[in-house]
Protein backbone atom coordinates (compact mmCIF):
# COMPACT_ATOMS: atom_id res chain seq x y z
CA UNK A 1 0.00 0.00 0.00
CA UNK A 2 2.78 2.35 0.95
CA UNK A 3 4.48 1.64 -2.34
CA UNK A 4 1.34 2.56 -4.24
CA UNK A 5 1.19 5.92 -2.52
CA UNK A 6 4.88 6.47 -3.22
CA UNK A 7 4.31 5.56 -6.85
CA UNK A 8 1.41 8.00 -7.17
CA UNK A 9 3.39 10.71 -5.42
CA UNK A 10 6.40 10.17 -7.60
CA UNK A 11 4.45 10.35 -10.85
CA UNK A 12 1.85 12.87 -9.67
CA UNK A 13 2.69 15.35 -12.43
CA UNK A 14 2.35 12.67 -15.06
CA UNK A 15 -1.04 11.66 -13.65
CA UNK A 16 -2.17 15.27 -13.58
CA UNK A 17 -1.07 15.56 -17.21
CA UNK A 18 -3.12 12.48 -18.08
CA UNK A 19 -6.18 13.84 -16.28
CA UNK A 20 -6.00 17.13 -18.21
CA UNK A 21 -5.55 15.25 -21.49
CA UNK A 22 -8.58 13.08 -20.77
CA UNK A 23 -10.71 16.14 -19.95
CA UNK A 24 -9.61 17.89 -23.15
CA UNK A 25 -10.18 14.86 -25.37
CA UNK A 26 -13.57 14.10 -23.81
CA UNK A 27 -14.68 17.67 -24.50
CA UNK A 28 -13.35 17.47 -28.04
CA UNK A 29 -14.93 14.20 -29.08
CA UNK A 30 -18.26 14.81 -27.38
CA UNK A 31 -18.50 18.21 -29.11
CA UNK A 32 -17.67 16.65 -32.47
CA UNK A 33 -20.42 14.13 -32.05
CA UNK A 34 -23.21 16.22 -30.57
CA UNK A 35 -22.08 19.81 -31.05
CA UNK A 36 -22.71 20.48 -27.40
CA UNK A 37 -20.13 20.84 -24.69
CA UNK A 38 -20.44 21.84 -21.06
CA UNK A 39 -18.85 25.26 -21.25
CA UNK A 40 -19.49 26.24 -24.88
CA UNK A 41 -22.81 27.96 -24.15
CA UNK A 42 -21.22 30.49 -21.81
CA UNK A 43 -18.07 30.70 -23.92
CA UNK A 44 -20.13 31.50 -27.01
CA UNK A 45 -21.78 34.40 -25.24
CA UNK A 46 -18.38 35.85 -24.22
CA UNK A 47 -16.59 35.27 -27.52
CA UNK A 48 -19.69 36.40 -29.37
CA UNK A 49 -19.62 39.77 -27.67
CA UNK A 50 -15.90 40.28 -28.37
CA UNK A 51 -16.32 39.13 -31.94
CA UNK A 52 -19.15 41.60 -32.39
CA UNK A 53 -16.90 44.46 -31.24
CA UNK A 54 -14.19 43.33 -33.62
CA UNK A 55 -16.70 42.91 -36.40
CA UNK A 56 -18.06 46.42 -35.95
CA UNK A 57 -14.58 47.69 -36.86
CA UNK A 58 -13.99 45.23 -39.65
CA UNK A 59 -17.36 46.03 -41.16
CA UNK A 60 -16.19 49.45 -42.33
CA UNK A 61 -13.58 47.96 -44.62
CA UNK A 62 -16.19 45.96 -46.46
CA UNK A 63 -18.96 48.55 -46.68
CA UNK A 64 -18.46 49.35 -50.33
CA UNK A 65 -18.71 45.80 -51.52
CA UNK A 66 -21.58 45.01 -49.18
CA UNK A 67 -23.53 47.98 -50.50
CA UNK A 68 -23.03 46.71 -53.99
CA UNK A 69 -24.23 43.24 -53.06
CA UNK A 70 -27.28 44.58 -51.23
CA UNK A 71 -28.06 46.78 -54.19
CA UNK A 72 -27.93 43.79 -56.47
CA UNK A 73 -30.17 41.84 -54.18
CA UNK A 74 -32.62 44.71 -53.88
CA UNK A 75 -32.71 44.89 -57.61
CA UNK A 76 -33.40 41.20 -57.91
CA UNK A 77 -36.17 41.38 -55.31
CA UNK A 78 -37.64 44.47 -56.91
CA UNK A 79 -37.96 42.54 -60.12
CA UNK A 80 -40.00 39.96 -58.27
CA UNK A 81 -42.45 42.57 -56.98
CA UNK A 82 -46.01 41.76 -57.80
CA UNK A 83 -46.52 45.19 -59.35
CA UNK A 84 -44.27 44.10 -62.19
CA UNK A 85 -46.80 41.54 -63.26
CA UNK A 86 -50.21 41.97 -64.74
CA UNK A 87 -51.99 39.32 -62.74
CA UNK A 88 -51.60 40.40 -59.16
CA UNK A 89 -49.85 37.74 -57.09
CA UNK A 90 -51.01 37.84 -53.49
CA UNK A 91 -49.86 34.41 -52.47
CA UNK A 92 -46.78 35.48 -50.50
CA UNK A 93 -46.68 37.70 -47.48
CA UNK A 94 -43.67 38.43 -45.37
CA UNK A 95 -45.45 38.79 -42.05
CA UNK A 96 -44.72 36.04 -39.57
CA UNK A 97 -47.89 36.12 -37.53
CA UNK A 98 -50.43 35.62 -40.27
CA UNK A 99 -52.25 32.34 -40.55
CA UNK A 100 -50.17 29.54 -41.95
CA UNK A 101 -52.69 28.94 -44.69
CA UNK A 102 -53.55 31.99 -46.75
CA UNK A 103 -56.62 32.64 -48.80
CA UNK A 104 -55.26 31.30 -52.08
CA UNK A 105 -54.66 27.87 -50.58
CA UNK A 106 -50.87 28.03 -50.56
CA UNK A 107 -49.18 26.88 -47.37
CA UNK A 108 -46.11 28.68 -46.14
CA UNK A 109 -43.34 26.19 -45.53
CA UNK A 110 -40.23 28.33 -45.07
CA UNK A 111 -39.69 31.63 -43.33
CA UNK A 112 -36.43 33.55 -43.00
CA UNK A 113 -34.82 35.80 -40.40
CA UNK A 114 -32.02 38.25 -41.17
CA UNK A 115 -28.79 38.00 -39.16
CA UNK A 116 -25.31 39.42 -39.18
CA UNK A 117 -22.12 37.37 -39.15
CA UNK A 118 -19.88 38.20 -36.18
CA UNK A 119 -17.19 35.59 -36.65
CA UNK A 120 -16.09 33.55 -39.61
CA UNK A 121 -13.32 31.17 -40.52
CA UNK A 122 -12.24 29.56 -43.76
CA UNK A 123 -8.72 28.34 -43.08
CA UNK A 124 -9.48 25.28 -40.99
CA UNK A 125 -10.84 21.91 -41.98
CA UNK A 126 -13.97 22.39 -39.95
CA UNK A 127 -15.15 25.94 -40.32
CA UNK A 128 -17.83 27.63 -38.29
CA UNK A 129 -19.60 30.97 -38.60
CA UNK A 130 -21.11 32.80 -35.65
CA UNK A 131 -24.22 34.96 -36.11
CA UNK A 132 -25.79 37.52 -33.81
CA UNK A 133 -29.15 35.84 -33.39
CA UNK A 134 -29.88 33.13 -30.83
CA UNK A 135 -32.67 31.26 -29.11
CA UNK A 136 -34.14 34.54 -27.84
CA UNK A 137 -34.61 35.60 -31.44
CA UNK A 138 -36.16 32.33 -32.54
CA UNK A 139 -33.13 30.43 -33.83
CA UNK A 140 -33.13 26.67 -33.33
CA UNK A 141 -30.64 23.98 -34.19
CA UNK A 142 -30.63 22.53 -37.71
CA UNK A 143 -32.00 25.62 -39.40
CA UNK A 144 -30.54 26.44 -42.80
CA UNK A 145 -28.49 29.59 -43.41
CA UNK A 146 -28.15 31.36 -46.75
CA UNK A 147 -26.51 34.58 -47.88
CA UNK A 148 -27.65 36.87 -50.71
CA UNK A 149 -25.45 34.91 -53.12
CA UNK A 150 -25.93 31.31 -52.02
CA UNK A 151 -26.16 28.63 -49.36
CA UNK A 152 -23.93 29.15 -46.29
CA UNK A 153 -24.56 26.28 -43.86
CA UNK A 154 -26.56 24.84 -40.98
CA UNK A 155 -27.11 26.06 -37.41
CA UNK A 156 -25.46 23.59 -35.00
CA UNK A 157 -25.34 25.34 -31.65
CA UNK A 158 -27.48 28.08 -30.13
CA UNK A 159 -26.92 30.28 -27.09
CA UNK A 160 -29.33 32.97 -25.93
CA UNK A 161 -28.14 35.71 -28.28
CA UNK A 162 -25.76 34.01 -30.69
CA UNK A 163 -25.75 30.92 -32.83
CA UNK A 164 -22.94 28.86 -34.34
CA UNK A 165 -23.35 27.85 -37.96
CA UNK A 166 -21.51 24.90 -39.46
CA UNK A 167 -20.49 26.35 -42.79
CA UNK A 168 -20.51 24.40 -46.05
CA UNK A 169 -16.75 24.34 -45.53
CA UNK A 170 -16.98 21.65 -42.84
CA UNK A 171 -16.06 18.02 -43.22
CA UNK A 172 -19.32 16.83 -41.70
CA UNK A 173 -21.64 19.10 -43.61
CA UNK A 174 -23.80 17.35 -46.15
CA UNK A 175 -26.39 19.29 -48.11
CA UNK A 176 -28.92 17.70 -50.40
CA UNK A 177 -28.37 19.28 -53.81
CA UNK A 178 -29.69 18.94 -57.32
CA UNK A 179 -28.68 19.77 -60.86
CA UNK A 180 -30.90 22.65 -61.84
CA UNK A 181 -31.51 21.80 -65.47
CA UNK A 182 -32.42 18.13 -65.05
CA UNK A 183 -33.36 17.79 -61.37
CA UNK A 184 -31.24 14.77 -60.35
CA UNK A 185 -30.27 15.07 -56.73
CA UNK A 186 -27.06 14.26 -54.89
CA UNK A 187 -25.05 15.37 -51.90
CA UNK A 188 -22.66 18.30 -51.61
CA UNK A 189 -19.67 17.86 -49.30
CA UNK A 190 -16.33 19.53 -48.71
CA UNK A 191 -12.98 17.75 -48.84
CA UNK A 192 -11.31 20.15 -46.41
CA UNK A 193 -8.79 21.51 -48.90
CA UNK A 194 -9.73 24.43 -51.08
CA UNK A 195 -12.44 26.78 -49.71
CA UNK A 196 -13.43 27.75 -53.26
CA UNK A 197 -14.62 24.29 -54.30
CA UNK A 198 -17.12 21.74 -53.00
CA UNK A 199 -17.70 18.18 -54.13
CA UNK A 200 -21.03 16.92 -55.46
CA UNK A 201 -21.57 13.16 -55.37
CA UNK A 202 -24.26 10.66 -56.34
CA UNK A 203 -25.23 12.27 -59.62
CA UNK A 204 -25.83 9.37 -62.04
CA UNK A 205 -23.64 9.18 -65.13
CA UNK A 206 -26.67 9.46 -67.39
CA UNK A 207 -26.76 13.19 -66.66
CA UNK A 208 -24.68 15.23 -69.09
CA UNK A 209 -23.02 17.96 -67.09
CA UNK A 210 -21.18 20.94 -68.47
CA UNK A 211 -18.95 23.53 -66.89
CA UNK A 212 -21.12 26.33 -65.53
CA UNK A 213 -24.28 24.30 -64.86
CA UNK A 214 -26.06 25.51 -61.72
CA UNK A 215 -26.19 23.29 -58.64
CA UNK A 216 -29.12 24.20 -56.39
CA UNK A 217 -30.69 22.89 -53.19
CA UNK A 218 -32.89 19.90 -53.88
CA UNK A 219 -36.60 19.47 -53.30
CA UNK A 220 -35.87 16.82 -50.68
CA UNK A 221 -33.98 19.07 -48.30
CA UNK A 222 -35.75 19.80 -45.03
CA UNK A 223 -33.57 22.84 -44.29
CA UNK A 224 -33.54 24.87 -47.47
CA UNK A 225 -36.27 25.91 -49.90
CA UNK A 226 -35.77 24.28 -53.29
CA UNK A 227 -33.77 25.96 -56.06
CA UNK A 228 -31.42 28.07 -53.96
CA UNK A 229 -28.03 28.37 -55.62
CA UNK A 230 -25.15 26.39 -54.06
CA UNK A 231 -22.61 26.75 -56.84
CA UNK A 232 -21.71 26.05 -60.44
CA UNK A 233 -20.03 23.04 -62.00
CA UNK A 234 -16.29 23.54 -62.41
CA UNK A 235 -15.23 20.13 -63.65
CA UNK A 236 -16.62 16.60 -63.80
CA UNK A 237 -14.58 13.62 -62.76
CA UNK A 238 -15.96 10.20 -63.62
CA UNK A 239 -14.36 7.07 -62.26
CA UNK A 240 -14.79 4.07 -64.49
CA UNK A 241 -15.84 1.70 -61.68
CA UNK A 242 -18.73 3.80 -60.44
CA UNK A 243 -22.13 4.71 -61.78
CA UNK A 244 -21.90 8.23 -60.43
CA UNK A 245 -20.13 11.45 -61.30
CA UNK A 246 -17.85 13.19 -58.83
CA UNK A 247 -18.38 16.86 -59.59
CA UNK A 248 -16.16 19.74 -58.51
CA UNK A 249 -18.44 22.67 -57.70
CA UNK A 250 -17.35 26.28 -57.39
CA UNK A 251 -19.22 27.85 -54.45
CA UNK A 252 -21.70 30.57 -55.33
CA UNK A 253 -21.21 32.21 -51.97
CA UNK A 254 -17.92 33.94 -51.20
CA UNK A 255 -17.08 32.46 -47.80
CA UNK A 256 -14.21 34.86 -47.24
CA UNK A 257 -16.39 37.92 -46.74
CA UNK A 258 -19.86 36.70 -45.82
CA UNK A 259 -21.48 39.41 -43.69
CA UNK A 260 -25.27 39.35 -43.82
CA UNK A 261 -27.17 36.10 -43.89
CA UNK A 262 -30.73 34.80 -43.64
CA UNK A 263 -31.64 31.98 -41.31
CA UNK A 264 -34.37 29.80 -42.74
CA UNK A 265 -36.90 27.98 -40.64
CA UNK A 266 -38.88 25.06 -41.99
CA UNK A 267 -42.30 25.37 -40.40
CA UNK A 268 -43.16 21.75 -41.13
CA UNK A 269 -39.91 20.36 -39.85
CA UNK A 270 -41.26 18.88 -36.65
CA UNK A 271 -44.00 17.07 -38.47
CA UNK A 272 -41.55 15.73 -41.05
CA UNK A 273 -39.17 14.56 -38.39
CA UNK A 274 -41.84 12.90 -36.29
CA UNK A 275 -42.94 10.97 -39.32
CA UNK A 276 -39.37 9.99 -40.08
CA UNK A 277 -38.62 8.84 -36.55
CA UNK A 278 -41.86 6.88 -36.48
CA UNK A 279 -40.53 4.86 -39.39
CA UNK A 280 -37.19 4.36 -37.76
CA UNK A 281 -38.58 3.00 -34.47
CA UNK A 282 -41.85 1.25 -35.25
CA UNK B 1 6.86 44.91 -14.10
CA UNK B 2 6.22 41.76 -12.15
CA UNK B 3 6.36 38.43 -13.95
CA UNK B 4 2.75 37.67 -13.11
CA UNK B 5 1.46 40.90 -14.66
CA UNK B 6 3.73 40.50 -17.68
CA UNK B 7 2.52 36.99 -18.32
CA UNK B 8 -1.13 37.94 -17.82
CA UNK B 9 -0.80 40.64 -20.49
CA UNK B 10 0.99 38.19 -22.79
CA UNK B 11 -1.86 35.71 -22.31
CA UNK B 12 -4.38 38.18 -23.73
CA UNK B 13 -2.08 39.50 -26.46
CA UNK B 14 -1.11 36.05 -27.77
CA UNK B 15 -4.74 34.94 -27.68
CA UNK B 16 -6.02 37.96 -29.60
CA UNK B 17 -3.20 37.93 -32.13
CA UNK B 18 -3.95 34.29 -32.88
CA UNK B 19 -7.73 34.79 -33.03
CA UNK B 20 -8.06 38.11 -34.80
CA UNK B 21 -4.91 38.27 -36.93
CA UNK B 22 -3.49 34.85 -37.72
CA UNK B 23 -6.81 32.99 -37.94
CA UNK B 24 -8.03 35.62 -40.39
CA UNK B 25 -5.09 35.24 -42.75
CA UNK B 26 -6.48 33.97 -46.04
CA UNK B 27 -5.25 30.41 -46.59
CA UNK B 28 -2.00 30.49 -48.54
CA UNK B 29 -1.98 26.80 -49.21
CA UNK B 30 -3.99 23.87 -47.89
CA UNK B 31 -0.99 22.76 -45.82
CA UNK B 32 -0.25 26.06 -44.14
CA UNK B 33 -1.99 27.10 -40.94
CA UNK B 34 -0.15 29.84 -39.06
CA UNK B 35 0.08 28.91 -35.38
CA UNK B 36 1.95 31.21 -33.01
CA UNK B 37 -0.09 31.30 -29.82
CA UNK B 38 1.74 28.43 -28.07
CA UNK B 39 4.87 30.61 -27.87
CA UNK B 40 3.18 31.92 -24.72
CA UNK B 41 3.81 28.57 -23.03
CA UNK B 42 7.42 28.47 -24.24
CA UNK B 43 8.00 31.89 -22.68
CA UNK B 44 6.71 31.07 -19.19
CA UNK B 45 9.33 31.53 -16.43
CA UNK B 46 11.78 28.76 -15.52
CA UNK B 47 10.91 28.69 -11.85
CA UNK B 48 7.22 28.00 -12.33
CA UNK B 49 5.77 24.97 -10.59
CA UNK B 50 5.22 22.11 -13.06
CA UNK B 51 1.58 21.79 -11.96
CA UNK B 52 1.08 25.48 -12.56
CA UNK B 53 2.50 25.24 -16.08
CA UNK B 54 0.08 22.42 -16.88
CA UNK B 55 -2.88 24.36 -15.50
CA UNK B 56 -1.93 27.56 -17.35
CA UNK B 57 -1.43 25.59 -20.57
CA UNK B 58 -4.84 23.97 -20.21
CA UNK B 59 -6.63 27.26 -19.53
CA UNK B 60 -4.79 29.01 -22.36
CA UNK B 61 -5.67 26.28 -24.84
CA UNK B 62 -9.27 26.22 -23.71
CA UNK B 63 -9.56 30.01 -24.15
CA UNK B 64 -8.45 29.68 -27.76
CA UNK B 65 -10.86 26.77 -28.20
CA UNK B 66 -13.74 28.98 -27.13
CA UNK B 67 -13.02 31.09 -30.21
CA UNK B 68 -12.39 28.31 -32.70
CA UNK B 69 -15.35 26.21 -31.47
CA UNK B 70 -13.19 23.15 -30.95
CA UNK B 71 -13.39 22.60 -27.16
CA UNK B 72 -10.38 20.60 -26.02
CA UNK B 73 -8.38 20.53 -29.27
CA UNK B 74 -5.86 23.27 -28.56
CA UNK B 75 -6.08 22.57 -24.83
CA UNK B 76 -4.83 19.01 -25.39
CA UNK B 77 -1.89 20.19 -27.51
CA UNK B 78 -1.00 22.95 -25.05
CA UNK B 79 -1.06 20.56 -22.10
CA UNK B 80 1.26 18.23 -24.01
CA UNK B 81 3.93 20.87 -24.62
CA UNK B 82 3.47 22.26 -21.11
CA UNK B 83 4.24 18.76 -19.83
CA UNK B 84 7.26 18.27 -22.10
CA UNK B 85 8.71 21.75 -21.53
CA UNK B 86 10.60 21.06 -18.25
CA UNK B 87 12.27 17.98 -19.79
CA UNK B 88 13.45 20.03 -22.77
CA UNK B 89 14.78 22.77 -20.49
CA UNK B 90 16.69 20.23 -18.39
CA UNK B 91 18.14 18.62 -21.48
CA UNK B 92 19.24 21.78 -23.19
CA UNK B 93 20.47 24.02 -20.40
CA UNK B 94 24.16 23.56 -19.73
CA UNK B 95 24.61 21.95 -16.33
CA UNK B 96 27.03 24.47 -14.83
CA UNK B 97 24.82 27.45 -15.63
CA UNK B 98 21.64 25.63 -14.78
CA UNK B 99 21.23 27.70 -11.67
CA UNK B 100 18.96 29.65 -14.01
CA UNK B 101 20.49 33.07 -14.00
CA UNK B 102 17.70 34.33 -16.23
CA UNK B 103 13.98 34.40 -15.63
CA UNK B 104 12.58 32.67 -18.69
CA UNK B 105 13.72 30.75 -21.79
CA UNK B 106 15.05 32.99 -24.55
CA UNK B 107 17.86 33.05 -27.07
CA UNK B 108 19.91 35.07 -24.63
CA UNK B 109 19.40 32.91 -21.57
CA UNK B 110 19.91 29.59 -23.34
CA UNK B 111 22.01 30.49 -26.38
CA UNK B 112 20.73 30.54 -29.95
CA UNK B 113 21.31 26.90 -30.85
CA UNK B 114 19.78 25.30 -27.73
CA UNK B 115 16.91 27.79 -27.83
CA UNK B 116 16.20 27.03 -31.50
CA UNK B 117 16.21 23.31 -30.70
CA UNK B 118 13.88 23.90 -27.76
CA UNK B 119 11.46 25.87 -29.94
CA UNK B 120 11.66 23.48 -32.87
CA UNK B 121 11.04 20.31 -30.88
CA UNK B 122 8.11 21.73 -28.92
CA UNK B 123 6.62 23.27 -32.08
CA UNK B 124 6.85 19.90 -33.79
CA UNK B 125 5.18 18.14 -30.84
CA UNK B 126 2.45 20.75 -30.67
CA UNK B 127 1.62 20.69 -34.37
CA UNK B 128 1.94 16.94 -34.66
CA UNK B 129 -0.51 16.34 -31.82
CA UNK B 130 -2.92 19.09 -32.85
CA UNK B 131 -3.09 18.01 -36.49
CA UNK B 132 -3.18 14.35 -35.44
CA UNK B 133 -6.37 15.03 -33.46
CA UNK B 134 -7.82 16.83 -36.50
CA UNK B 135 -6.69 14.05 -38.79
CA UNK B 136 -8.41 11.31 -36.74
CA UNK B 137 -11.68 12.30 -38.39
CA UNK B 138 -10.55 11.81 -41.94
CA UNK B 139 -7.44 10.00 -42.99
CA UNK B 140 -5.02 10.79 -45.73
CA UNK B 141 -1.56 10.07 -44.40
CA UNK B 142 0.48 12.06 -46.92
CA UNK B 143 -1.75 15.07 -46.41
CA UNK B 144 -1.24 14.78 -42.66
CA UNK B 145 2.56 14.54 -42.90
CA UNK B 146 2.69 17.39 -45.41
CA UNK B 147 0.55 19.57 -43.21
CA UNK B 148 2.60 18.84 -40.08
CA UNK B 149 5.89 19.70 -41.77
CA UNK B 150 4.61 22.82 -43.54
CA UNK B 151 2.83 24.11 -40.45
CA UNK B 152 5.86 23.44 -38.24
CA UNK B 153 8.14 25.25 -40.69
CA UNK B 154 5.83 28.27 -40.77
CA UNK B 155 5.41 28.33 -36.97
CA UNK B 156 9.17 28.04 -36.43
CA UNK B 157 9.85 30.83 -38.91
CA UNK B 158 7.28 33.07 -37.25
CA UNK B 159 8.66 32.41 -33.77
CA UNK B 160 12.18 33.29 -34.90
CA UNK B 161 10.89 36.49 -36.50
CA UNK B 162 9.07 37.36 -33.27
CA UNK B 163 12.28 36.72 -31.33
CA UNK B 164 14.17 39.16 -33.52
CA UNK B 165 11.44 41.81 -33.67
CA UNK B 166 10.63 41.80 -29.96
CA UNK B 167 13.78 41.03 -27.98
CA UNK B 168 12.75 40.55 -24.37
CA UNK B 169 14.82 42.46 -21.90
CA UNK B 170 16.28 39.85 -19.59
CA UNK B 171 17.98 40.93 -16.46
CA UNK B 172 20.77 38.80 -15.18
CA UNK B 173 19.51 37.49 -11.88
CA UNK B 174 21.97 37.79 -9.05
CA UNK B 175 21.76 36.22 -5.66
CA UNK B 176 20.70 39.50 -4.13
CA UNK B 177 17.71 39.94 -6.38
Amino acid sequence: MRNIFLFIRRYSIFFFFLVLQVIALTLLFSYRKFHQAAFMGIANNVTGRLNEEYNSVELYFKLKQKNKELLEENNRLRNLLSSNFQLRDTSFTLVRDTAKIDSTGLVRRFISFPAQVVDNSTSRENNYIMINRGSNQGIKRDMGVVSPSGVVGTVVDVSTNYAVVMSLLHRLNKVSAAVKKTGESGTVEWDGKNPLYLTLREIPKSVKLQKGDSIVTSRYSDKFPPDMLIGTVESVHSESGSNFHTVKVRTANNFFNVQYVYVIENLDKEEQQNLKSAIRNP
Amino acid sequence: MSELLKNSIRFVVFLFVQVYVLNNVPPLHQFVVPYLYFLYILWLPFNMNRFAILVVGFIFGLSLDAYTKTPGLHAAACVLIAYLRPFMVNLLMAKDTSEFNYVSPSAKSMGWAPYATYVFVLTLFHNFYLLFLEWLQFGNFLYFIGKVSATTAVSFLMIMIVEMLFPRKQRFRTNTA
